[in-house]
């Protein structure tokens, strides 16, 4: 059975690692390479770089960076932000990234992911999701990356999922922004509801400020991955022990490095 | 040691060649066949689906050139699928070096598709690629269509059993990606490299050497 995935997730920011609370007051985490080096060895089963600052912008994602993490990575890596073509795609799959994430472009564009998936493949195709809540309902959110120019897209959260699993999208990461930066768990209500719209492979992102936050989503809302930043870069959670405790727990995991 | 890395058009071929250079192997990304034809090592990697990449290799004039190789040959994911007589994915025929049909792994409430992340495998033959090798090591797997298990050196499991790594002769397989599996998969691979990298040193990023 494959384990579930314990996935940090480095914002970047012209080059360097970046955080902030609620996606504002971004700090410094330090430099994209050096971090990354460090989750491999911790035993991260994934890492996703999102360049904050790509979309907004509308710029794509710089290469060099692409570049170098591929020399040194012997784990997946996917990176996102500013992808809005299948040139762009193609370039950083080219680069050496194993999977593209699309959330803004595919929401002006929903064709795109189509297109993506055709092209490369689902396997290569992750479709990153920002979800509110709004009363009773879950609503998108787009440009999420700078808080001046946030757009609210109209759509549903579930039947976005829906139709991006339609479309041929190969993973989603739902990031559940009522949860995000506060530490107080994932959305585990929310994911458990988008865990039954979709067959595919779910991340959750969102929330997390302690190991039982992992646990919970992994038991409740039965996702394949949890994805989080700031508890990782703090070093608040260390990735071997987390996974030690939950494979104590019975989560199936794959354990981290012991050298 | 020259070792071709065969280009089907796939998107993640750089990974492949970066994990050689960790090895200290420089690699030629090629389409070729008179290189190909004349390297150490071959290695036909792979993402996407299987009837573009065949007819990727068929246009390039590479199907013939790969059957009738006689070096030690890799097969990386879809390059193991291609190694087959047929696949369900676009219903297509392969390059039948190995025989067998390549199927849709199931999908169910609990089982999702892909079947993307690490996963262990079982052993059923002691084969050279696993040597020095934990038998619970993980690997990294990212597929949706998936070769029969029956005659597999190692099997994997999502959904139903499935050939994790495949033998025929010279040709040898894996549906992981073991340029993506740290250092289990860096010692996969320089297993396959042997005898020329007998002491290569795939622990490298916790050795500081990258």
């Amino acid at each position: 059975m494959v384990a579930v995935r314990i996935i940090p997730c480095l914002d970047v920011r012209d080059g360097r690692v970046v955080k902030g609370v609620r996606f504002r007051n971004h700090r410094d985490m330090g430099d994209i390479v050096e971090l990354a080096r460090l989750y491999r060895n911790a035993g991260a089963d994934e890492l996703v770089f999102y360049d904050i600052t790509a979309s907004p912008q509308r710029r794509s994602v710089a290469m060099d960076w692409i570049e170098r993490l591929a020399e040194i990575l012997d784990i997946p890596f996917c990176v996102a932000g500013g992808i809005r073509s299948v040139d762009t795609a193609r370039a950083v799959l080219k680069a050496g990234a194993d999977k593209i994430s699309v959330n803004s472009p595919a929401l002006e564009r929903p064709g795109l992911i189509g297109e993506l998936a055709d092209a490369f493949g689902s396997q290569c195709v992750v479709v990153g999701i920002d979800s509110i809540r709004a009363g009773p309902r879950l609503r998108v959110r787009q440009y999420t990356g700078d808080p001046d120019n946030m757009v609210d897209p109209r759509r549903d959260t579930r039947e976005w999922v829906r139709e991006v699993t339609r479309l041929g999208a190969g993973e989603i990461v739902l990031n559940c922004m009522d949860a995000d930066g506060v530490r107080q768990g994932f959305d585990t209500g929310q994911l458990a509801g988008i865990r039954a719209e979709t067959g595919l492979p779910l991340i959750a992102s969102g929330g997390a400020g302690c190991r039982q936050h992992f646990l919970d989503v992994f038991r409740k809302a039965d996702v394949d991955g949890a994805l989080a930043a700031s508890v990782f870069h703090s070093g608040q959670i260390a990735i071997p022990e987390l996974k030690d405790w939950l494979d104590q727990q019975g989560i199936r995991v794959h354990p981290a490095r012991r050298d | 040691m020259t070792v071709a890395v065969i280009d089907s058009g796939g998107a993640n071929l750089a990974s492949v060649v970066h994990a050689l250079g960790r090895l200290g192997v420089e690699a030629i990304l090629t389409r070729d066949a008179d290189v190909i034809r004349q390297a150490e090592r071959v290695i036909l990697p792979g993402v996407g689906a299987a009837a573009p990449a065949m007819e990727s290799l068929r246009s390039a004039g590479l199907t013939g050139v790969i059957r009738t190789l006689e070096q030690p040959v890799l097969g990386i994911c879809l390059g193991l699928q291609l190694l087959f007589q047929s696949s369900a994915e676009g219903d297509v025929e392969c390059l039948g070096i190995v025989p067998g049909q390549v199927t849709r792994l199931p999908s169910g409430p609990e089982i999702r598709l892909l079947h993307m992340g690490w996963n262990q495998l079982r052993w059923h033959t002691d084969d050279p690629l696993s040597r020095g090798l934990a038998s619970d090591a993980w690997f990294y797997f990212v597929h949706g269509y998936a070769a029969p298990a029956d005659r597999a050196v190692a099997v994997a499991s999502h959904g139903r059993d499935f050939g994790a790594v495949v033998r025929k002769d010279n040709f040898v397989a894996c549906q992981f990606h073991p340029e993506k599996s740290g250092g289990a998969g860096a010692r996969l691979l320089a297993n396959f490299l042997e005898p020329r990298a007998s002491s290569a040193q795939p622990e490298i990023l916790s050795g500081g050497a990258a």
